[in-house]
């Protein structure tokens, strides 16, 4: 019988999946798409909350996340159009300015 | 195992299959492709789950905005093969993914397995299937939560604005 663990469960895996991704990837749209991974695991966490708990806040909830994580796309893939017109890459690695 | 513990399981097969393949393929496109399947499968779960309203609003924002956001970047950007740098030779990923399995470790170890026992079945006071509802969800939405609502639509504004300020080519 699957229960609300198994589905967290689930979430973890993915969020995990996600975690690795923006670490090993270099490539900055490839570490976007890890990042919405981790927000969809975050987003199946709340709705498996929400329904085990039966309030419908955490559904609430997933539509904000969905709508930040769009606010975020558009945002982050203007930052990346404009780094690569500045440098000619997306590769990570030659962002370094910042470094201390 | 009822009909939908057997969804449960290949959809969540699927889903970490394909986020598996989004975080190891080079070919980005590929990876824009599998995000998308991943997206389905948690739409499908969102089902499983009697949230259906969630599971129609995961297709259209993820599947139908993001992936065309993602898909239009990588045409526009227009990287040659070569730019598509090699993942394997990252010193970072062992050690990404030692931490990773410690993390998720930490995650089911600590927090998940102390939690099992504890939660029950859905409230039985309130049908799974009228909470999930698009009735539920838009009551909600408009009344108690009507506030953050209004505020993710001025969010939504600034980044439409911020977008096409950053993406703008300077003079």
């Amino acid at each position: 019988m699957v229960g609300p663990a198994h589905y967290i469960t689930l979430s973890a895996v993915l969020f995990t999946i996600g975690v690795i991704g923006v670490l090993t990837r270099k490539n900055a749209i490839i570490v976007f798409m890890a990042i919405e991974i981790m927000l969809n695991a975050a987003n199946l966490a709340l709705v498996t909350f929400a329904m085990t708990i039966g309030d419908v806040a955490g559904l609430i909830m997933v539509l904000l996340v969905m709508a930040v994580a769009a606010a975020e796309a558009a945002v982050g893939l203007a930052i990346i159009v404009a780094m690569f017109r500045h440098r000619e890459t997306v590769n990570i690695e030659a962002f370094n300015v910042l470094r201390g | 195992m009822t009909g939908v513990d057997v969804a449960f399981w290949i959809l969540a097969a699927i889903a970490v299959g394909a986020s598996l393949v989004v975080i190891t393929s080079r070919n980005p496109v590929a990876c824009v492709l599998f995000l998308v399947v991943t997206f389905f499968a948690l739409a499908g779960l969102f089902v499983t789950l009697h949230s259906h309203f969630l599971a129609a609003v995961q297709v259209i924002i993820y599947a139908g905005a993001i992936m065309v956001l993602f898909l239009f970047v990588i045409m526009l950007l227009n990287l040659g093969q070569e730019q598509w740098f090699d993942v394997s030779n990252n010193p970072l990923r062992v050690t990404a993914v030692v931490f990773g399995a410690g993390f998720l470790a930490l995650l089911v170890g600590g927090g998940i397995s102390g939690l099992a026992p504890t939660v029950r079945g859905p409230a039985a006071e309130i049908s799974p299937d009228l909470l999930g509802s698009t009735g539920a969800v838009g009551t909600a939405l408009y009344t108690a939560y009507f506030m953050p609502f209004i505020t993710i639509a001025l969010l939504l504004l600034l980044a439409m604005v911020g977008a096409v300020a950053l993406a703008r080519r300077e003079r």
